[in-house]
């Protein structure tokens, strides 16, 4: 099989199986996808669809049961625990529901952990802990626990965690998943920005103001992918239509 | 009711106005009532007059109108394929949209959950356009306020648009 050469991100045939048996259960079954470096991409579905078992094979979380999966020209599927590790640290980043961010640690702190972990001098990684809260706007938060911070304030720092090792792509599980309206907006504002800036982003949810801001989605359902939409171009409706003030 | 609802249930079959009622409170159960033949047999008349129907019967007489079969005419066929593919938001007319994948479904004109795609793509298209003026937009906005109830109303529709895949699959697998 090809592999593939503009993609970032390629799956071909990826499949994970659990149980055997009666009980086998395709938790994704025969996905190919492409992500193009740069793009958005949103995958919806109803809860238990796969999503979340398929962005967790895209980052090497787990295993594929079957078929390639290729980060940035590279077959990863085949790679032993310790390279996946490597992979997860350096070429991955993840942003959860629920934040995942250390209670005890100061923003700035969570930001520069990956960093630390990944070896790189604490000086280093503080520089580019303070410039990520800067990028996000929440330089005067550094020094503030999570619990100081609201809901969308975490997440971004969640984020900005996940940028700090620049992975080559970022993976969100139901980013907005715990947030309300507001908060909402202050992720999909931040994710422009990255975007923008030329981030490769997948997201699985079934949030549809982020799959609206979305390159391309993808809908899923029993482990497979059932539609694909483009949503950049096209027609739209007029803003004042929308609120009734059309003639 | 939009005539063209009442067009495509005709697409199934020829079929009496007293069938045409039988089938629209089929779909609509409680909320049928609130139509009554009066409508169903005007919307009939319109629609004859503008060549999108015939009358076809045996039988028929002045009397009795219900005994006519009506029956598509090549206009009329080429109209029901147009509004299924049309998108209205954001006239919030459910039943009408609810009609459209039973009429597509009941005459094998479309696949209903190829129309909940469709649809579903424009709702996203202008969700998308609603968030940018939004994020455009200050924190002490009052056009923000707007701006979120029309994003509101986009999430309530899309989130319909997803019960009524979820229905429309089930049928498929069941059948």
């Amino acid at each position: 099989m090809n592999k593939p050469d503009r993609e970032i991100l390629c799956a071909r045939g990826l499949r994970k199986e659990y149980g055997s048996g009666e009980g086998l259960v395709r938790a994704v079954d025969q996905v190919d996808l492409e992500v193009a470096r740069g793009e958005t991409l949103a995958v919806m579905g109803p809860s238990g669809c796969g999503k979340s078992t398929l962005l967790h094979l895209l980052g090497g979380l787990d295993r594929p049961t079957a078929g390639e999966l290729w980060l940035n020209d590279r077959r990863i599927d085949q790679f032993s625990e310790r390279a996946l590790a490597q992979l997860r640290r350096h070429e991955v980043g993840f942003v959860f529901q629920a934040y995942h961010l250390m209670d005890e640690l100061t923003a700035v702190e969570n930001v520069e952990l990956p960093a630390l972990l990944s070896g790189r001098k604490p000086r280093a990684a503080r520089r580019r802990a303070n410039e990520l809260l800067e990028q996000i706007g929440l330089a005067d938060r550094a020094m503030h626990l999570p619990s100081e911070l609201s809901g969308g304030q975490r997440q971004r720092v969640a984020i900005a965690r996940a940028l700090a090792n620049e992975p080559e792509v970022v993976l969100a599980d139901e980013p907005t998943g715990n947030l309300d309206s507001a908060a909402t907006l202050e992720v999909l504002r931040l994710f422009e920005v990255l975007h923008a800036a030329g981030l490769t982003l997948v997201i699985v949810t079934h949030d549809e103001r982020i799959a609206a801001t979305a390159d391309r989605l993808i809908s899923m359902r029993d482990g497979a992918f059932v539609d694909e939409t483009r949503l950049t171009g096209g027609t739209s409706g007029n803003l004042a239509d929308l609120a009734g003030l059309g003639s | 009711m939009q005539q063209e609802v009442v067009l495509a249930m005709l697409a199934k079959e020829p079929s009496q106005g007293s069938q045409l009622r039988a089938r629209l409170d089929q779909a609509l159960g409680p909320l049928g009532e609130a139509m009554n033949d009066g409508q169903i047999y005007v919307t009939l008349r319109r629609l004859e007059k503008a060549g999108l129907i015939t009358r076809e019967g045996a039988g028929a007489s002045a009397d009795r109108p219900d005994r006519k079969v009506y029956v598509l005419t090549a206009a009329g066929e080429e109209r029901v394929a147009e509004w299924l593919s049309e998108v209205s938001w954001p006239k919030p007319d459910l039943a009408e949209f609810h009609l459209k994948l039973i009429a597509a479904a009941a005459a094998g004109l479309a696949d209903p959950i190829g129309i909940v795609d469709m649809q579903r793509r424009e709702l996203l298209r202008r969700l998308r356009d609603v968030q940018r003026a939004q994020m455009a937009e200050p924190d002490d906005s009052d056009a923000a306020l707007l701006l979120e109830g029309i994003v509101l109303r986009l999430q309530a529709d899309l989130r319909w648009l997803e019960a009524c895949e979820r229905n429309w699959i089930d049928r498929r697998v069941e059948r």
